[in-house]
């Protein structure tokens, strides 16, 4: 049976955002990625309006905490220590689209690692994989701006994804990532208002718009997922009627999101008629990541890899 | 709101004297600073001084069109001046045709003939809730004209949402005229109902304030009004920072704008790329 096209029209549309760089480009990548440039709200309307696939993300830590729960350390048992293994695992194994080296160890309360650590784990990643990158900082400002700037330089030229930048932290990182030609993640914690402003910010400096990716930080199912929904479909529709401050397209933390859930992180022994944590796990995380690509989310950064194998399929089901 | 830039009008002295005096110079800076302004289009108007109207509007659409790609709207009550600057517009990104009454007394089919200007260049339509009787003064004949006007849009295959319907604002300061600004407001929201799709309104603003003090006050509190009745779009001086942060203002607290704490800007930079 035919499927009536229930899309309406509108004015405006998702920004879409390349990401990596080819030797062509000046890059090292083996190919580039584009997200977002969606015309039409998500999964309305003809495949061509819906814009590009959404992406998974790995997450490479470059320090695992001690209290990781057991299907991720199970999961990548051979690899913690190791990021540039664990993200050609993620890449050849679990098939992610791009990986995302999340920098919690330089964080001054989780190791406080220095900007020379964290660039040796970015440029072994960088050069164990040709998958466009991610780099994401622990979000201790002060922190962030020592360690992202080394970064930014040394991923000069692969047009990589940084993040983040905030309402009162964002003067440094833009102005790395537009000297070495990076695009940014601007966050704003589910606040749309602060969202824009964010992005108004930026593009003061001077920063394109159509280089920033929107974080409106991501909860998990049970753990406020319905108020990312809201805020995503409302900067969807604002996108849609021709907000050029709003049409960016998003990115969410699904992984470290979803295992924070105690339905996630509880094992086994404490938890007895919940189901295998082996399953309701990777659920936990398929689920909350399934739910936000309702939203029309692009991007999305996850963890284990059987959870990455059910969004893959999902996407793969609506997108080809 | 869509902003038509009113500036490029004979009836302005430095417009007028650059038609005369074919001064491409002044034409190209009116529509480059407008554009930057925030205009969506600009009105194109010869004015009555120019000797041959026709070849003015060419000449205006062809000067303007060398320096931006802002969309035109052609504006003239003689469907031949329309005509002629058609035959030289880029309509690529858009036009709009201003304007034509419901009828005339000397020509009854003055509507047909702008609608299928319209259609032609596959544009929209800036029309007058105003018949061969003339203006009406009440809120009830202006919906009936708008109605009839509808009518006809649908009648000629015209997308209604492609028909704008301008209730005619007058000077508030005429004699006996100081009701029609209320009016005019009833006129916007029940116009608005007319028809799903609705049709799209207009209003040639600075009539309001002719002839009065504190014209710029006048305008932009009056546009601001006549935004919460539902108006789409309005001719406006676009050089006026007060009204455009007005505009901008209003339709973030009509919530068709996210607030954000720089959205006067943010307002600013959406309408001007």
């Amino acid at each position: 049976m035919p499927v009536p096209d229930t899309g309406d029209s509108w004015s405006g549309k998702v920004n879409a955002v390349t990401l990596g760089a080819t030797k062509d480009s000046g890059g090292t990548r083996g190919g580039t990625l584009t997200v977002g440039g969606a015309q039409a709200m998500p999964f309305t309307g003809g495949r061509e309006k819906r814009g590009n696939r959404p992406v998974i993300a790995a997450d490479i830590l470059d320090a695992v905490p001690a209290d990781w729960p057991a299907p991720l350390v199970a999961a990548y048992k051979d690899v913690v220590d190791d990021p540039a293994a664990w993200a050609k695992k993620a890449v050849d194994e679990c098939k992610a689209d791009l990986v995302c080296v999340k920098l919690d160890g330089t964080h001054p309360d989780k190791g406080n690692r220095s900007p020379e650590e964290a660039v040796k784990v970015v440029r072994a990643v960088k050069e164990a994989v040709s998958v466009p990158l991610i780099v994401w900082g622990c979000e201790a400002d002060a922190k962030d701006n020592a360690v992202m700037p080394k970064v930014s330089e040394v991923l000069k030229g692969e047009n990589a994804l940084l993040g983040v930048v905030t309402k009162d932290n964002y003067k440094t990182l833009t102005a790395v990532a537009l000297a070495d030609g990076h695009n940014i993640i601007a966050l704003a914690p589910i606040d749309i208002n602060i969202a824009k402003q964010v992005n108004i910010l930026v593009s003061d400096m001077g920063f394109p718009l159509e280089r920033i990716v929107m974080f409106q930080t991501t909860g998990a199912l049970g753990y406020g997922l319905e108020y990312v929904y809201s805020i995503h479909e409302r900067e969807r529709l604002a996108a849609l009627t021709g907000d050029k401050m709003m049409a960016m397209p998003t990115i969410c933390d699904v992984g470290g999101e979803a295992w924070r859930a105690k339905e996630a992180k509880t094992p086994d022994a404490e938890a007895g008629n919940w189901g295998a944590q082996d399953e309701r796990g990777p659920m936990w995380e398929a689920i909350t990541a399934v739910s936000l690509l309702q939203t029309g989310a692009d991007v999305i950064r996850m963890r284990h890899p059987k959870a990455m194998a059910v969004v893959r399929e999902y996407i793969d089901r609506l997108y080809t | 709101m869509i902003a038509i830039g009113e500036r490029i009008n004979g009836q302005f002295d430095d417009a007028r004297k650059a038609i005369a005096a074919k001064d491409k110079k002044v034409i190209h800076d009116l529509a480059r600073r407008q554009t930057e302004a925030g205009a969506h289009y600009l009105d194109v108007n010869v004015g009555t001084a120019a000797a041959d109207q026709q070849a003015a509007m060419q000449w205006l659409v062809t000067t303007i069109q060398e320096t931006c790609r802002t969309p035109l709207c052609l504006d003239s009550q003689k469907p031949a001046v329309i005509k002629a600057g058609l035959a030289v517009a880029d309509t690529s990104m858009g036009i709009m045709l201003n304007s034509s009454p419901l009828d005339k007394k000397s020509d009854p089919n003055v509507l047909d003939t702008y609608i299928g200007m319209a259609k032609e260049s596959n544009g929209v339509l800036i029309t007058l809730t105003m018949d061969k009787e003339g203006v009406p003064q009440n809120v009830e004949k202006r919906v009936e004209i708008a109605a009839f006007i509808v009518g006809k849009a649908m009648e000629l295959d015209f997308p209604v949402d492609k028909l704008y319907i301008d209730p005619i604002v007058l000077p508030v300061n005429v004699p006996g005229a100081q009701t029609q600004p209320g009016f005019l407001l009833e006129a916007i929201r029940q116009i608005k109902i007319l028809n799903d799709p609705a049709p799209m309104t207009t209003l040639g603003l600075s009539n309001v304030s002719q002839g009065t003090t504190e014209r710029s006050l006048i305008n932009r509190i009056f546009l601001s009004m006549a935004l919460s009745a539902g108006l789409d779009s309005a001719i406006v001086d676009v050089f006026d920072d007060k009204l455009m942060d007005v505009v901008a203002t209003t339709e973030m607290l009509l919530n068709k704008q996210i607030y954000s704490d720089s959205f006067l800007r943010a307002y600013r930079a959406l309408h001007t790329g």
